[in-house]
This record gives structure tokens, C-alpha cells and sequence, in this order.
């Protein structure tokens, strides 16, 4: 039932209608508004119980095992939300002077300096709203420093084929060509492929380490050494930095820019898709095209804003204002509860976890991608024998995961693995989870084998079974109107 | 240790079924010479105690000053119940709904949030938002190219009324693209769009005109105006709106002839916090024959296998998962939970309360800009209709005006000489709903002892907590 079938005409949520209507006077007609939108008319505990109960048909990770690959789904501590939410965090105009900004600053300061130090880079902009606004940034600045250069002849970025959607999509937004790097067959880089690729035209390489397919890219420095030769740079894309975290740096792997998910590496909550925040990392070469505003701290120990007055060269401003406050207090808060030790250990357990739960399906008889390489923070089975043996395939596993009360891994990414799950448990997560998940993929293989039907015709006990994507699409229903009205 | 349930029983029998002798065996793939160091930069974890009582210092240290800026970010009350609700685990803790079946939840009420917003803005669809006002200008500007076939051009149209840093934003995310924007200037008097300059436009090419209703001064733009003016020259039209504003002036999708053909703005005003600038969402509707051109997520309504219906992501081919390189944007995560706080704000206060705030606001800001034009040589800047936010000349160096009441713990006004050097000594200000009569006398006197002594009134630096 929607929020609009509850409405009734009249019908008020009275505490929280200000005050009585005010004339307005002033305003000429014409600018008016002649009939109120179609909100509902709704009481305030309709409203709360509707949404509590919509809440209530969400898997989340607080009620979960959420083993999506590539999103790293850890416990979100719950101190970072209460404290980012203190009112004097949250009653704080974006517009407030220095004077009136000192405590703010102060934390925003320590996350630069602690996401500095933990990736080898040698500054950072907290500015980026999320992971493909941080790629955009990185992207840009990369073309910043070519044309300051003078070196306007690089037009293209190089993107390994088993990246994620959003490289391809932010070096198009920043005006380059993409070309395609092929992956061998032990998933690193095709290096031959990458050499005949490189040449005067190269701008720079977008690279995941460890890579979507979960293995660390064993010849990053080789790959480092290619394009850094031909006259490019090399991005980082943090999506997997959950997996190297404190263990080793992207800055000493050779990378120039990067950005970081802070939504998965310091665990800022997901919010059913957003806000993330995706801070940049370069090193000293880039340093002065990094977004703006950045906090800089005086000889006295006052913060201070680092605008486009002081940074000319910067790529300029990408948000109204600095970025998503709120999101990078929660990191900060997860990065002065885990500290020095707390972050080393979070790449340590994420790959116990990935590594027992990788060697536990072998054993029971499922297949694995690149069985021959250490699993990183994730790994991928490939369902292609059970798709062609018994017609069912991955999404059939995944929705049946849904009816055992896991939610199912990553599906059919990256495309150059057929029926594929990426797994990724994460560190925060007991080991009689992970065995709990792995019984459940055995029973599910069960069912394949003797009764298909149940698993292909899954989920059976969500609030609904599979959906019709096709007509969602067809026939695009986006919006509630009152009976009998069409879009 | 922090966040990890692991016991040494567990580490132990885990490292033997995977067969290796240590964690850090684990890592062998790396090179030795690449391994960091133990991080000297880092500080030592602390207990959630420990960093409670620094975060509560520091939070306190910022204080609660009396708010008078607005500038894009407006200081509502938001329900108890919104936040209570949008941080439970289930909405806070899920991701991007791709497995429907699991995320019903979310969809739905992202779904009710496209109906809400849509009508609110008088418009055929609205996607699930984009980061913020700025971002989603820059998006609107990208998908206007797109959108727009009679136009060979890659120019828009931008008026010089419109929130500085979205026309900063804009730039530094179209300019890689070959996207030009052309400033067209305001009128001194009205502070609106100048409609002899625009004429001078007519006839050329260009994508899209750029509409702010209300301007980031606050004042009423001739919208009927300058959207057919957009039509007739085959521009599309692109509204950027304050969405409370829209509980009371007349909505986009009804503007001029046709109405526009894309609405953008920032959606703070419906339940986000002030929060430091962030995070917040950006609105983004459109009509329906644009809606393939759309970046950002959109929900569908559709059925299940048994005929039960039920919400999924849909018209995934536009985005970069499935199209890669040929996306409509590099758009992945957007602001869910900022987008689930206002559905419920906005189910809360309905159509008549979000009317009543704005229109509280309205008159605040009204008495604001009545009381403190009473002090000599302050005075509103534009003359004409206005919502909820004005310029006021100042007697004095705003930005020393600002500093002394600042010390004072009033936030008079955002200063607007670096963004209009050409105004003078002019700040923008608002009240919201919050701000009580009592706030608005406060600030009058103080700003009286201010531009009475020209802003050398001898005053305490430190903020102080909550002394309004």
C-alpha cells in the first residue's frame, strides 16, 4: 500500500504544521502556485508506522549477512552516526566563519592527514560526494596537469575490460577516449596488450588493485613503469581498498591519483544507495589541481579553508559546498575508533574471511575463477557448470539465497567471468556466518540437482517474488496519480 | 579489536582449513618491497568513550550561533520522526536496491519519492536524485546537450542570478566536454534576469536557458518569460527551484507556454540538516519525452511472477553499469538516505504544512529585512517580488560588519563581495521558520552598536555555546 492510499482529505499531522497560514501579500499572483502538489494527507504516527513497516522488507547489514562483492558491506558502528549527528555538527551553516568552525575543521583535518598516510599519497581533498565523483575529480585533474603541460595531444585513458562501469563512464565525462585493456588469464593485466596500447596519445591508466576479479595485481610496478614511461598517469580506484588497507599503499605501488569509497573502506553506512563520499588522493606533482575547499591548519594551530584564491590551478569546486560533511564525520569518528592497529587489521581479517570462505566452497565442489591465486578481500565462483548442466544459473542462486536470509553476492560482475558471484564477506563477520552461508550454498546445489524448480522459481518467502523487468521498463509506471489520471 | 568477532580459536582453525600458518601469510602476493610500514602518521585507536568526549568538544566548540545565512542552505526544523526513522539499520544499512525482491522497502518509498517530487515541481517524472544543487546543475547542463537535437551548439545560457557556486560547479564538470556557459547579467534594479541582454540572444544557438526561481538573491525571475523566450529560440528550458519555494509559487512544469522541460535544485530544504554543507541531495525532473536522457536511478512500478505488484530499478541502459562508456552519466551511488528523510518530511507536513513553513519564512525574512532597514544606511539592494532571502546594502565593509557580529555569535549574512564585487558593501540574509521575533530584534540591535561604531566595537572572539 503507498503513503497515498493512507490520505484522507483534512487529514493533518498537526504538530508538525508551524503555524497558521501567513498572508502573502507582497508576492504578485502570478507568481503563486494555483493547486497544491499531491502530497498525502496523512497523521504522523500513519506516517511513521507506513515507513517502519517499508523498512521492514529491506535486507540491510544490520539485519544480514550481506557478502556483496566489490561494496564491502561491514558493520556501520553506530557511534558514528550519533556522533555526527550532535547538534552542534548538524546545526552548523556551510557558510559559518573560521571563528565559528574550529571543531569541525579540526576533524576534517585528522581525516585528511589519516586517509594521507594510510594510502602513501602525499595530499588529499576530502571534496568528492562519492566513488564516481572521485574518479571524476582524479580523471580531471589528470587532464589538468597535461594542459598545464602544454601537453594537449593525450587523449585517451586505458581502462582494463574488467573494470567497473563508472571508469569507462568518467573518462568519456572528462572528455577522453577509452581504450580497453585486455585481462589474462590469471586476471592481472595483459602487460604485451598494455604495451602496444600506451604511445604519445596516453593520458593515463584507471586501475583497481586488488581488481575486480579479486586477485592483486602482481605487476602493478611493471604496469606502473609503462605508462609512467610513455608520459602517463596512473589512477587508483579505491572500490577494493578494503583489501590492502595499511597492508600496503597505492602511493608506493607508483599510483598518482587515486580516490577513496569511504562508504566501504571506513565503513560510512551505504543508505540504500547513497551518500558516499569519495575523497582524492595525488601525489606531489598533482597537488595543485586537487578540488577545493581543503582545510589547511596555521603555524598557531587555527584551520583554515584552502579556496580557488589560494589554489589557481585547482580543478576547481564540484560540490555547492565542501563535499558530504556528514559522511566523512562518520569516517572520522571510524578512523579514531579503529586507529593505527584498528586499520592494519581490517585488510588482515577481510582476507582470512574471503581466503576460508573461498577454500570451504572448493571443497564442496564449487568452482572458482582463478583457482590458483590467493583470494584478496573477495574472490568469484563461477556457477557455469550448474547453468549448463542443471539450467540453473547465478541470478537462480542468488534469488534462492534470498529464501535462506543471505543476501546474494555480487551477480554477473565482472562480465568476463560467466555466472559469476563476487563474494566478499568483510572483516566484521563471525565464522559461523560464513559457514552458515556456505551450508546454504551446498543445500542450494542440493536443490538444483533434485528439484530445480524451487530454486528457479525463487525467492518464494520475500514480500515479492521475481519482478517483471521487462514491463518495468515497457510500460514505465514512475509515479502515483489519483485513479484514473495517466502520466 | 574493534569491529571483529574473531577469537584466536577461530583464527587458528580458519588459517588451517585455508592451509597457510598466518594472516600475513595471506598476503604473499605482494611484493615484500611494497608492504607499508606500521602508519607513525596514524594516532592510536580509542574507546567509543574517548572519542564521544572529543567529538562532543569539538561539536560544542562550534557552537549554535544565531543563523542569518541562507545562500543555499536553509536552517528548518526537521521532525523527530524523520531521522529516527530514515537511521533505522534496515534504511541506513541496505544498499543500492538491485536485488528487488530483498529491497522492497527502499523501492517503494523511492517510488513515492519520484510521485512526491514530481508533483511538487509539476512535472512528468523525477529520478531518485543526484549529490547536491551544484552537481545537479552540472548534470542538468550535460543532459540539455544530450536532449536538446535542434541545438548543434554546446552553449547555454546561465544567468548571472544564478547561486554562484553552481555556476562554479557547472564549469569545472561541463568544461572538459567542450560545454560552454554564457553569463547573461541581472538587471541593477530588479536584481532579475535582464531581459534586453537576453533578447540579444535571440535567435542564436544554444542548448538550454538556465531559469533560478528564486534567484540566489532571493528575488522573483520573469519565469513565464523566459521559458517561452527559451521555447521560441529552441532552447530547452531549465528551471533550478528551492523545492519548499514550490509549496507556494507556481511550479516549473507550469511555467510559460509549455512549461520547462527539466527541473534541477537543491533538495536540502526538505529535512536535511544544515550539517556543514553535506550531505544533501540534488533534485532532478523532467518530462517524460526526456526521461531516456536522465541520469541518476529510476524506480518502476511493475508485477511479480504472480501478478503482485512490486518496484525494480528500471531504464538501466542509461547508466554506467550496463553502458559503460555510452552512460548518460558516471552517476553510481546517489543520496538514498537523504532522499528517504525527505519522502517521510515531506508525508509528515503534506502539501499545507510545507506552504505553512515557507511561507513563515517568507514573512521572517520579511520583518528581517523591515527591522533592520530601520538602521541608518541599511537598506534592501533590489526592489521587486522576492521569497524567504534579500540583499541588504550596509553602511560599513561587510565583511567587517559580519566579523564583529560573528564575535557576537550572530550569523548576520552571507557576504557577497567576492561573488558581486559590483554590489558594494551587500550581504544576502535570511530567517528561516526558527528564527523568533526575539532573534530578529537581537540581531537588529547588534547590527545597530555595529554600524554606530563602524564595526569597532570591541568584542569577545570565542563563540560561546547556545547564548541566544
Amino acid at each position: 500500500m503507498l503513503i497515498f492510499e493512507h490520505s484522507r482529505a483534512g487529514r493533518r499531522a498537526f504538530s508538525q504544521a508551524p503555524a497558521a497560514p501567513v498572508a502573502l501579500d507582497d508576492i504578485p499572483p502570478e507568481f503563486l502556485r494555483k493547486d497544491p502538489p499531491l502530497l498525502p494527507e496523512v497523521s504522523e504516527m500513519q506516517v511513521v508506522r507506513h515507513y517502519t513497516r517499508l523498512s521492514q522488507k529491506n535486507f540491510s547489514i544490520d539485519t544480514h549477512f550481506y557478502p556483496l562483492g566489490s561494496c564491502t558491506m561491514k558493520y556501520n558502528p553506530r557511534a558514528c552516526n550519533s556522533l555526527a549527528m550532535l547538534p552542534g555538527f548538524l546545526g552548523r551553516h556551510p557558510l559559518a566563519p573560521e571563528s565559528h568552525s574550529q571543531g569541525f575543521m579540526a576533524c576534517m583535518f585528522e581525516l585528511q592527514e589519516i586517509l594521507r598516510e594510510v594510502t602513501g599519497m602525499s595530499a588529499v581533498s576530502l571534496v568528492p560526494a562519492a566513488g564516481a565523483q572521485g574518479e571524476f575529480a582524479g580523471v580531471a585533474m589528470i587532464r589538468a596537469y597535461h594542459d598545464a603541460q602544454g601537453d594537449t595531444a593525450r587523449t585517451e585513458i586505458l581502462v582494463p575490460d574488467a573494470a567497473h562501469g563508472t571508469n569507462p563512464a568518467t573518462a568519456v565525462m572528462c572528455g577522453y577516449k577509452v581504450r580497453e585493456i585486455p585481462t589474462d588469464a590469471n586476471g592481472d593485466v595483459d602487460i604485451e596488450a598494455l604495451r602496444a596500447a600506451v604511445g604519445p596519445q596516453t593520458a593515463g591508466i584507471m586501475l583497481t588493485n586488488p581488481s575486480t576479479v579479486g586477485v592483486f595485481e602482481r605487476n602493478i610496478e611493471q604496469i606502473a613503469h609503462i605508462v609512467h614511461e610513455a608520459g602517463g598517469l596512473l589512477y587508483y580506484d579505491g572500490a577494493n581498498l578494503n583489501a590492502i588497507l595499511g597492508k600496503c599503499r597505492p602511493g608506493d605501488m607508483g599510483f598518482d591519483v587515486i580516490h577513496m569509497n569511504l562508504h566501504k573502506t571506513f565503513s560510512t553506512p551505504h543508505g540504500g544507495g547513497g551518500p558516499g563520499a569519495g575523497p582524492v588522493g595525488v601525489s606531489e606533482r598533482l597537488q595543485p589541481f586537487l578540488p577545493v575547499p581543503m582545510v589547511a591548519k596555521d603555524g598557531y594551530g587555527d584551520y583554515y579553508w584552502l579556496t580557488e584564491k589560494e589554489r589557481p590551478q585547482s580543478i576547481g569546486k564540484l560540490m555547492t559546498f565542501a563535499g558530504n560533511a556528514g559522511v566523512l564525520l562518520r569516517a572520522w569518528v571510524y578512523a579514531r575508533l579503529l586507529g593505527r592497529a584498528g586499520l592494519i587489521r581490517v585488510a588482515e581479517y577481510a582476507t582470512l574471511n574471503a581466503n576460508y570462505m573461498a577454500t570451504r566452497l572448493r571443497e564442496a565442489g564449487f568452482e572458482l575463477a582463478y583457482p590458483e591465486r590467493r583470494a584478496t578481500h573477495e574472490f568469484i565462483v563461477t556457477l557455469k557448470r550448474q547453468a549448463k548442466e542443471l539450467k540453473v544459473n547465478a541470478m537462480d542462486f542468488a534469488k534462492r539465497l534470498l529464501d535462506y536470509g543471505y543476501h546474494a553476492p555480487t551477480t554477473y560482475f565482472p562480465l568476463l567471468v560467466p555466472e559469476c558471484f563476487l563474494i566478499e564477506p568483510t572483516e566484521t563477520e563471525a565464522r559461523e556466518e560464513l559457514d552458515g552461508f556456505i551450508a546454504a550454498m551446498q543445500a542450494i546445489q542440493q536443490e538444483a540437482e533434485t528439484e530445480p524448480d524451487t530454486v528457479k522459481g525463487a525467492p518464494h518467502t520475500l514480500p515479492v517474488r521475481r519482478l517483471d523487468d521487462v514491463r518495468a521498463a515497457r510500460e514505465l509506471d514512475l509515479k502515483w496519480t489519483p485513479a484514473g489520471e495517466g502520466v | 579489536m574493534p569491529f571483529i568477532p574473531h577469537t584466536e580459536d577461530d583464527v587458528r582453525q580458519m588459517l588451517q582449513a585455508i592451509g597457510v600458518d598466518s594472516i600475513d601469510a595471506l598476503f604473499d602476493e605482494i611484493p615484500e618491497h611494497l608492504r607499508a610500514g606500521d602508519l607513525p602518521g596514524i594516532p592510536e585507536g580509542m574507546s567509543e568513550m574517548e572519542v564521544a568526549a572529543l567529538a562532543a568538544s569539538r561539536a560544542r566548540r562550534d557552537g549554535q550561533a544565531l543563523c542569518f545565512i541562507g545562500a543555499g542552505a536553509y536552517d528548518h526544523h526537521v521532525p523527530a520522526a524523520v531521522w529516527q526513522i530514515a537511521t533505522r539499520g534496515e534504511f541506513y544499512t541496505a544498499y543500492t536496491p538491485y536485488q528487488a525482491e530483498a529491497s522492497q522497502g527502499t523501492l517503494q518509498l523511492l517510488y513515492e519519492y519520484q510521485s512526491m517530487m514530481a508533483s511538487l515541481m509539476a512535472m512528468d517524472v523525477s529520478n531518485t536524485s543526484l549529490y547536491d544543487g551544484a552537481s545537479a546543475v552540472a548534470e542538468a547542463v550535460l543532459m540539455a546537450v544530450r536532449a536538446n537535437r535542434k541545438s548543434k551548439s554546446k552553449r547555454i545560457l546561465v544567468p548571472r542570478s544564478l547561486h554562484p557556486a553552481y555556476r562554479k560547479v557547472a564549469h569545472s564538470i561541463v568544461r572538459n566536454q567542450g560545454i560552454e556557459l554564457v553569463e547573461l547579467p541581472f538587471d541593477a534594479a530588479t536584481g532579475t534576469t535582464d531581459l534586453e541582454a537576453l533578447q540579444a540572444h535571440a535567435g542564436e544557438d544554444f542548448a538550454a536557458l538556465l531559469i533560478p526561481q528564486p534567484n540566489f538573491f532571493g528575488m522573483l525571475e520573469p519565469v513565464d518569460a523566459l521559458t517561452d523566450f527559451a521555447h521560441a529560440n529552441g532552447m530547452l528550458a531549465v528551471a533550478v527551484v528551492n523545492p519548499l519555494a514550490m509549496a507556494l509559487l507556481e511550479p516549473p512544469g507550469r511555467w510559460g507556454e509549455q512549461g520547462v522541460d527539466i527541473v534541477t535544485g537543491e533538495g536540502q530544504p526538505l529535512g536535511a540538516p544544515l550539517s556543514s554543507g553535506g550531505p544533501y541531495f540534488g533534485i532532478l525532473c523532467c518530462k517524460q519525452a526526456l526521461v531516456r536522457q536522465m541520469p541518476g536511478r529510476l524506480i518502476g512500478r511493475t508485477v511479480d511472477l504472480d501478478g503482485k505488484p512490486g518496484f525494480a530499478l528500471t531504464l538501466q541502459a542509461r547508466e554506467q553499469h550496463i553502458r559503460r562508456s555510452k552512460a548518460t552519466s558516471n552517476i553510481c551511488t546517489n543520496q538514498g538516505l537523504l532522499v528517504t528523510a525527505a519522502t517521510i518530511h515531506m508525508a509528515l507536513l503534506g502539501a499545507e504544512g510545507l506552504a505553512r513553513v515557507a511561507g513563515t519564512c517568507h514573512a521572517n525574512t520579511r520583518a528581517l529585512v523591515e527591522r533592520l532597514s530601520t538602521i541608518a544606511g541599511v537598506e534592501p539592494v533590489f526592489e521587486g517580488p522576492f521569497f524567504h532571502e534579500r540583499v541588504l546594502r550596509l553602511p560599513l565593509p561587510a565583511q567587517d560588519a559580519l566579523k564583529t557580529l560573528a564575535a557576537h555569535n550572530v550569523l548576520g549574512g552571507f557576504d557577497l563581495a567576492d561573488d558581486y564585487p559590483e554590489l558594494g558593501d551587500a550581504i544576502l540574509v535570511c530567517a528561516t521558520e526558527q528564527r523568533t521575533a526575539e532573534d530578529i530584534e537581537h540581531y537588529a540591535t547588534r547590527l545597530e552598536r555595529v554600524v554606530t561604531t563602524q564595526g569597532r566595537a570591541k568584542c569577545p572572539i570565542e563563540p560561546k555555546f547556545d547564548n541566544k
